[in-house]
């Protein structure tokens, strides 16, 4: 190609002129380039940089350990045993199919269990381990390990999850843990994350519940990298969790074992008390159930047993139960009439069988009168009439403010689920709740007990020991929690006079210690420990039969409240037995026993303690209880 | 003395010509070179393989090839042009035929030894043509338009070949890389403004039609340049590759992580991080000191050849000197732009770093090209 010489320096000089204008423009961009660069590495580094430690840093929560419960001497109720459970990682499965299969032949998977299990691995990421069996026990785990080979992408892993070694003993008292549920969530304003812990556990009823937050602690956080696809890289960093403060009760875990075993299979409810801190030493409720049942998940057969028992196992009847105290309220009658000064101890009332007023007449239980009756022997052969007419004379208000004084229709503040108030009826009560006025026929059956009159075992105990002492003892449950003493609370001195005191707990002595008193075949013979105490039948429906002859849901409801040693009371003891009939026959010499065992620091009473003509029969029912031996294993759970 | 016979005598020759190389360019592509087995290392793991060690490979074949077309006199490279051209055009038809036919990738050939992108090659073989063009055209008539027709349809049909594949990215190098050539060829301003004025007119066009009658683009499309826009409104979907990339460039902040530290890269964070994104690798791993000392050894290629081309005499040479370095620059721009998130995600690899074949290769031969025009420019007295 030829080109003339201007034509080439044109040329040259056009291109070099261009030239440099497009490599300015190049550059110019560059700059642009490195502009932005700059700006976002520098001016907003930080920002990026925080985004970038979004991107690959997940915080996982590590579940704290639940604090512990422990009884008065520091034996162990509730704890975190160790939870084995086997979990699966699909990628390292291989035929995940025969994998499950062979599984199964290992260990009890559900068939339900093992679909569901199946379904979550199939959604899942390959690489997520999910949870295929749970609370299995070492020796599935064992076999588990031993047939490793066989099971590619299968690991035990190892967990806690709470467990009562006492098993049903505690299972009122303490309650039981189970998994967070929708339900749960929704009740709670804020809940903390932890409770999004996978199978972490909360307290459902009871102490578990109610001492929750002492309970749970604070869990930790691991910091884990992970990668764009969600895999676990590696642990950044860790910080335990806080552990749940452990707390420490007041029952005696060999005295509640002793009382729930003699209680046995009835429908009942005992509570034991220390009469000078409060100190509930026992609270029984029967028939119990075995609280593991439901930390594992309780089956729904099992469930229905439950639920379907008319002995209502669920329900904490020392508490939750309300029952007329029938005549252990009679007492109170007695307070209320004498420091009204309506009465005194000495004078004596005429009980002809019943008394009449206006058209209707109310019957004494002994249909042929009590004759002439002072206060002691009023207690003494719980004489109905005697107190109907204390009743006339006082009215309901002294009465019923009698009865709050003692504890009757307040509600104890313990950490209970759904602790009862109870009933100490009024006037403005009756009117409220019934919209009727209050008639003297409702203070003379207020007055034995009856009527409107409602109390729980919990309250009788109470009663009983603020008898003893005179103080306004309150019921103590947790002894300590996380080491620190929880206070012994009192209201204080009652303000009742002494000698008033004195002379009603002459008559409760009549009633055990002395010929003719209702429960003088409960009674006491060792010196130190006689018993103090007072029988009551509540009647269930109004007609007077035979109680052998009616239906057991129909029967009249058995009642003792009693204190000892006589002369320096140190325990106080409230015993009902639903439907058993007569108080004197059927609670009286349950309360006896329980007694005895408490004097007895929980072990077994003593048979000289025992009227001589009792030891061989008490002798044999002992050796029929179901009592755990110190370090012995479980006894099999009462049947419901 | 004709203008071609004292160029010919004044040129060196033999094995003597390896003097004449422009040397500080090759130390400067070795060095961009280097810094692309570096990150291919690191995004490997702290591993030669798979990427790092045949991307060396590469490099060493297309070194030996700059040499090679460096040796041979630029007028037989200015004389094959068309029928280089040509090539090129026939096998991005052959690509359009054989993809049909399924042999999996539509972008590639395969040529036995070696697998090639025609498109890449494309890119090298239409600035050849386009320097050619001007050099026999009279410089009088470049800005006529018929004469500016011409290099038009040239321009025109490889693009509507690549945009078919489709490969957006190739389609902006070639509209671009050859308007530079004409550009510094002398075509007139006006040109340029008309076409830069329509264009803005389209896309303003194109921005107002949305949701009325006569909408200009599918939902979907409208839906891909809202992503661009504003790639947080889509983080996991169609926004994640810029918004990660973005991650992972402001995050390296002054001096970066350290090398093999960055976790975005290392996690999987990036995606194509050996390819398209590895520009946002060595600025998480080096931070702005590094990413900035890339962009300045870019540049300096950049300013070597254009005053290569502006020392050189022939038009051709200089021409083709200067459409390579515009083609270059376009590769590492665009590719820069779309990491830091000031263009959309077009697939167009950072020059000699990202790991591939065909654009090393292709790059190395086309800075054969800027060799040979470097050693046989003419000497002596113009």
């Amino acid at each position: 190609m030829r080109r003339p010489p201007r034509d080439t320096e044109e040329s040259a000089r056009r291109i070099t002129r261009r030239s440099l204008l497009a490599g300015a423009g190049m550059l110019g961009f560059m700059a642009v380039l490195g502009g932005r660069m700059r700006h976002m590495q520098v001016d907003q580094a930080d920002a990026f940089r925080l985004l970038a430690e979004e991107n690959r840093i997940n915080i996982r929560l590590l579940p704290p350990a639940r604090g512990l419960i422990f009884d008065r001497s520091g034996t162990l109720i509730a704890g975190n045993a160790q939870n084995y459970r086997v979990v699966v990682v699909r990628e390292d499965a291989g035929e995940i199919e025969e994998t499950m299969a062979r599984l199964r032949a290992l260990v009890p998977i559900s068939d339900e269990n093992s679909e569901r299990a199946m379904k979550e691995i199939m959604r899942r990421s390959p690489f997520v381990p999910v949870t295929v069996a749970d609370q299995l026990d070492w020796a599935d785990v064992s076999e588990v390990a031993v047939n490793a080979p066989a099971l590619p992408g299968v690991t035990p892993e190892v967990g806690l999850t709470r467990h009562y070694p006492l098993g049903s003993d505690f299972a009122h008292i303490v309650g039981y843990v189970g998994p967070v549920s929708d339900y749960d969530l929704s009740k709670i304003e804020d809940p903390e994350p932890v409770l999004q812990i996978p199978g972490f556990q909360i307290g459902k009823v009871g102490l578990e519940a109610k001492l929750e937050d002492d309970l749970r602690g604070e869990a930790g956080t691991k910091r884990i990298e992970v990668n764009a696809g969600g895999r676990v890289m590696r642990e950044l960093s860790r910080q335990d969790g806080i552990a749940g403060r452990d707390v420490q009760l007041t029952i005696d875990h060999r005295l509640q074992n002793f009382t729930q075993a003699r209680l046995g299979a009835e429908s009942a409810a005992s509570v034991v008390m220390d009469v000078r801190t409060g100190d509930l030493l026992a609270m029984a409720s029967a028939p119990s159930f075995d609280p593991n049942k439901f930390v594992r998940g309780i089956s729904v057969a099992d469930y229905a047993m439950l639920t379907e028992n008319d002995h209502r196992p669920l329900a904490n009847k020392t508490v939750q139960g309300l029952y007329p105290p029938g005549s252990t309220f009679k007492m109170v009658t007695a307070l209320a009439a004498i420091e009204a000064g309506v009465v005194t101890a000495g004078e004596t009332i005429y009980c002809p069988g019943y008394k009449e007023l206006g058209q209707r007449r109310f019957h004494c239980w002994k249909r042929g009168g009590h004759g002439w009756t002072d206060l002691h022997n009023s207690l003494k052969g719980s004489c109905d009439v005697y107190y109907y007419e204390l009743a006339e004379r006082v009215g309901i208000e002294k009465i019923s403010a009698m009865a709050r004084k003692l504890g009757i229709g307040v509600r104890h503040d313990l950490p209970m689920s759904a602790v009862a108030e109870g009933i100490a009826p009024t006037k403005q009560y009756k009117r409220e709740r019934h919209g009727q006025e209050w008639l003297v026929g409702d203070s003379l059956n207020a007055s034995i007990g009856q009527g409107y009159v409602l109390a729980s075992p919990l309250q009788l105990a109470v009663m009983a020991a603020r008898l003893a002492t005179g103080e306004g003892i309150k019921p103590r449950l947790v002894k300590s929690v996380n080491g620190v003493e929880q206070p012994v609370e009192t209201d204080g001195p009652l303000g009742l006079g002494p000698t008033t005191l004195q002379q009603v707990r002459s008559g409760m002595y009549g009633v055990m210690n002395e010929r003719g008193g209702t429960a003088y075949g409960s009674r006491i013979v060792a010196d130190d420990m006689q018993l103090c105490g007072k029988t009551g039948t509540s009647q269930v429906r109004s007609v007077v039969v035979r109680n052998a002859d009616v239906p057991w849901e129909e029967r009249d409801h058995a009642l003792f409240v009693c204190f000892a040693p006589a002369d320096n009371p140190r325990i106080a003891v409230s015993v009902i037995v639903e439907h058993g009939g007569g108080g004197s026959a059927v609670a009286a010499p349950v309360a006896r026993d329980i007694m005895l065992s408490a004097l007895h620091d929980g072990g077994i009473p003593p048979l000289d303690a025992y009227p001589s003509s009792q030891r061989r029969q008490q002798e044999d029912l002992f050796s029929s209880l179901l009592i755990r031996r110190p370090g012995g294993a479980t006894p099999p759970s009462e049947k419901a | 003395m004709s203008y071609l016979e004292y160029r010919v005598q004044s040129v060196p020759k033999g094995l003597g010509k390896v003097l004449y190389l422009n040397w500080a360019l090759i130390v400067l592509l070795t060095a961009v070179a280097s810094t692309g087995f570096l990150m291919l290392y690191s995004v490997a793991g702290g591993s030669f393989r798979p990427w790092a060690e045949p991307q060396m490979e590469r490099f060493a074949m297309g070194m030996t090839a700059m040499f090679i077309v460096g040796m041979v006199p630029i007028f037989f490279w200015r004389n094959v042009a068309a029928l280089a051209y040509a090539i090129s055009i026939a096998l991005l038809v052959g690509v359009e035929l054989f993809g049909t036919t399924g042999m999996g990738a539509t972008r590639w050939i395969d040529l036995g030894f070696v697998r090639l992108q025609p498109s890449e090659l494309t890119k090298i073989t239409l600035v050849m043509l386009l320097a050619a063009y001007y050099d026999w055209l009279d410089i009088n008539k470049v800005s006529r338009p018929l004469w500016v027709l011409v290099p038009l349809v040239l321009v025109l049909i490889p693009t509507a070949l690549v945009l078919k594949q489709p490969d957006l990215g190739t389609a902006i190098l070639l509209v671009s890389g050859s308007g530079i050539v004409m550009f510094a060829a002398g075509v007139h301003w006006a040109y340029f403004a008309a076409v830069i004025a329509s264009g803005v007119g389209l896309v303003t066009a194109v921005l107002q039609s949305r949701g009325t009658p006569w909408q200009l683009l599918k939902d979907y499309q409208y839906r891909r340049i809202d992503t661009f826009l504003d790639p947080d409104k889509d983080p996991l979907g169609a926004g994640y590759h810029i918004t990660q990339s973005k991650i992972a460039l402001g995050s390296g902040g002054w001096t970066g992580r350290g090398f093999m530290q960055g976790t975005q890269s290392r996690l999987n964070f990036l995606p194509e991080k050996h390819t398209d994104f590895i520009f946002t690798t060595l600025a998480e791993e080096f931070g702005f000191v590094g990413g900035l000392s890339l962009l300045a050894l870019y540049a300096l290629i950049i300013v070597f050849c254009i005053s290569s081309a502006m020392q050189n005499k022939d038009r051709f040479s200089a021409l083709l000197t200067i459409g390579i370095a515009a083609t270059f620059f376009l590769y590492f721009a665009v590719n820069m732009s779309m990491v830091m998130g000031l263009a959309p995600v077009v697939g167009v690899p950072l020059p000699l770093v990202s790991y591939g074949g065909s654009a090393m290769l292709v790059l190395l031969a086309a800075f054969g090209l800027v060799q040979s025009a470097h050693v046989h420019r003419p000497r002596g007295r113009a």
